[in-house]
């Protein structure tokens, strides 16, 4: 079963419930696996310090021309639809950060004076954390396709019981990416004006992929209570409501997990997870 | 004119509160709010409308039923997983505008010109009046890869009325992460304040957005929010960021006052007189200082 943890708003505990539950899981003798999915602030290790076995560059496709074949006919400026190629006096120029890998350009060239050569864009490692295995990505700065990195990431997973993503914050094409094929959804969202703003941003979402989801409430007696009626209103489950508590905010600052200070917290995810459990049992009942 | 943009590594750190505070000490000012994902601004400053247009990321494809004659070569091409088959009758497929990345391959290898290929709109952008001046937002539609091209236009607009109304400042709400729509928030901009909480993850994020500053060569300072949750961690990020030539504007330190002045949908300066008030000030203060 593969479930991704994210959120409309960033900051919202995303990373602590995906890393805690993790834990949670692997102590209670599941084999699992986390992905961190969110390559552009990935955050996880911070907290789970893990021992890295493997990295390996994630690149995507980029053309490059061979000029004794090229003619300068134009052709692939035209098929490029990124604006990613220019002829200019009949040389080809290239610039990388806008391709998208499509293929197009390879594929059109008359004269066959286009390759294919990989661009590293990224990198994905991969090792052991305290009683699971765990792998995450890291967008090279200056890129703008994290949705190749994330894509490396997912296929870097292997099979096992349960495979957890922390997904990136938002709702865009890297969002799509990272909950893309998983079992179901978590958002993650604060109770203030917003936190619900930016859940309904991502309950619309997780709707349009027709996935499974429910919600968490982190600091959950901070603000008003919007973001509690709005999902009665909707009939969402509310699966988890972690108390605004200073030591946890402590412990998270200083990298440490919340089940290392706070054992008690192990049973309220405990919980949640069997509730992840029976949503995802019967939703097919509960839409239908 | 200075443009000022405000953006966080990671999200959460109280940037759109600190916009929301700068919006209401600036004089001279518009507004943009450039977070297009997941845009919060005009919650708390209550836009009037005034003007609007879609929003086109790109163009998506999609086939035409009636004239697909089944052979399956565009399924074969996209290299995105795009096309699906809906009905198990039949080989036509069906484009998934979720998925679909705009490249046209499918539509150009089409034996029979089976697949059209139009512009998607895929979200709005507004110009709108607030209590404390103009501002320019976006919606961006669900899924859109393209959201760097639509914070340009936010951004170009803000540019074209601060230009018209001869104001002084073009303050900016920009995205969080090190991607596709922060480099489009922050390219050419005057300062770049990174705001960070006092936590390892804080110093981590902050450390990969100078990184980003620094390829783009963008003037930046860092300002610390709720930094007494963590003191020690506070001063290692500040001393962290001077290594790199990054000054602090300032420490805003823990009030539930920052919650509750989003709840009442107003800024933080305006909801109360407090010290937190008075530490957001200074970092105003302490920015038109950076700002040279
Ligand atoms: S335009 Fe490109 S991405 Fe979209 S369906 Fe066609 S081949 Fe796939
Ligand atoms: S290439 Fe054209 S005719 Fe062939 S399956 Fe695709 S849409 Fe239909």
């Amino acid at each position: 079963m593969k479930i991704a943890i994210a959120s409309g708003k960033g900051g919202t505990g995303k990373t602590t419930i995906a890393t805690n539950l993790t834990a949670t899981l692997a102590s209670m003798g599941k084999t699992v696996q986390l992905l961190d999915c969110d390559v552009e602030e990935p955050n996880c290790h911070i907290f789970l310090n893990p021992h890295i076995e493997s990295s390996t560059a994630v690149t995507t496709p980029l053309p490059d021309v061979d000029e004794e074949k090229c003619t300068g006919c134009g052709i692939c400026a035209e098929v490029c639809e990124y604006g990613a190629i220019a002829v200019v006096k009949e040389k080809v120029l290239i610039f990388p950060e806008l391709c998208h890998g499509c293929g197009a350009c390879e594929m059109f060239c008359p004269e066959d004076a286009i390759t294919e050569i990989g661009r590293e864009v990224g990198i994905v490692e991969e090792g052991r954390a305290d009683g699971f295995r765990f792998i995450h990505g890291r967008l090279k700065i200056g890129e703008l396709m994290s949705p190749s990195v994330i894509h490396a990431v997912k296929i870097a997973g292997r099979e096992s019981e349960v495979v957890i993503i922390d997904s990136p914050p938002g709702t865009s094409c890297p969002v799509i990416e990272a909950v893309k094929d998983t079992d179901f959804v978590v958002l993650v969202t604060e109770p203030t004006p917003f936190g619900l703003n930016d859940l309904q941003l991502a309950v619309g979402m997780v709707r349009a992929l027709g996935m499974p989801f429910a919600v968490a409430i982190n600091r959950s007696d901070v603000g008003d209570n919007d973001v509690k009626e709005y999902c009665q209103r909707e009939k969402i489950d509310v699966i988890l409501e972690i108390p605004d508590d200073r030591k946890i905010a402590e412990a998270y600052s200083r990298g440490e997990m919340i089940i290392s200070a706070m054992p008690a917290y192990q049973k309220l995810l405990e919980t949640c997870w069997g509730r992840i459990i029976d949503i995802h049992r019967n939703w097919g009942e509960l839409t239908s | 004119m200075k443009e000022i943009v405000v953006i966080s590594g990671k999200g959460g750190t109280g940037k759109t509160s600190l916009v929301a505070s700068f919006a209401a000490l600036a004089e001279k000012k518009v507004l943009a709010d450039c977070d297009v994902d997941a845009a919060d601004l005009h919650l708390v400053l209550n836009p009037k409308i005034n003007y609007r247009e879609d929003f086109s990321g790109g163009k998506k494809a999609k086939i035409i039923t009636e004239e697909c004659i089944e052979c399956g070569e565009c399924e074969e091409v996209c290299r995105f997983d795009s096309m699906y088959y809906p009905d198990p009758e039949n080989e036509i497929p069906c484009v998934n505008p979720i998925f679909c990345e705009g490249c046209g391959v499918c539509v150009r290898v089409c034996p029979v010109e089976a697949i059209s290929f139009d512009d998607a709109v895929n979200g709005e952008w507004y110009v709108s009046s607030t209590s404390h001046g103009p501002m320019v937002h976006a919606r961006l539609g669900m899924a859109e890869g393209n959201s760097g091209k639509l914070v340009t236009i936010v951004r170009n607009k803000a540019r074209e009325i601060a230009e018209k109304e001869n104001l002084d400042y073009i303050i900016v709400d920009g995205s969080p992460g090190i991607g596709c729509p922060v480099i489009a928030s922050i390219a050419g901009a005057d300062l770049v304040i990174v705001v960070t909480e006092p936590t390892l993850s804080g110093q981590h994020d902050l450390l990969r957005a100078a990184e980003l500053t620094a390829h783009f060569r963008i003037p930046t300072v860092i300002c610390i929010n709720k930094w007494d949750l963590n003191p020690d961690i506070a001063e290692q990020i500040e001393t962290a960021a001077k290594e790199r030539g990054i000054k602090d504007v300032g420490r805003i330190r823990y009030d539930t006052a920052i919650t509750k002045a989003q709840i009442m949908k107003t800024s933080v300066v305006e909801y109360t007189g407090g010290a937190v008030s008075e530490d957001i000030k200074q970092v105003w203060r302490n920015t038109i200082y950076a700002l040279g």
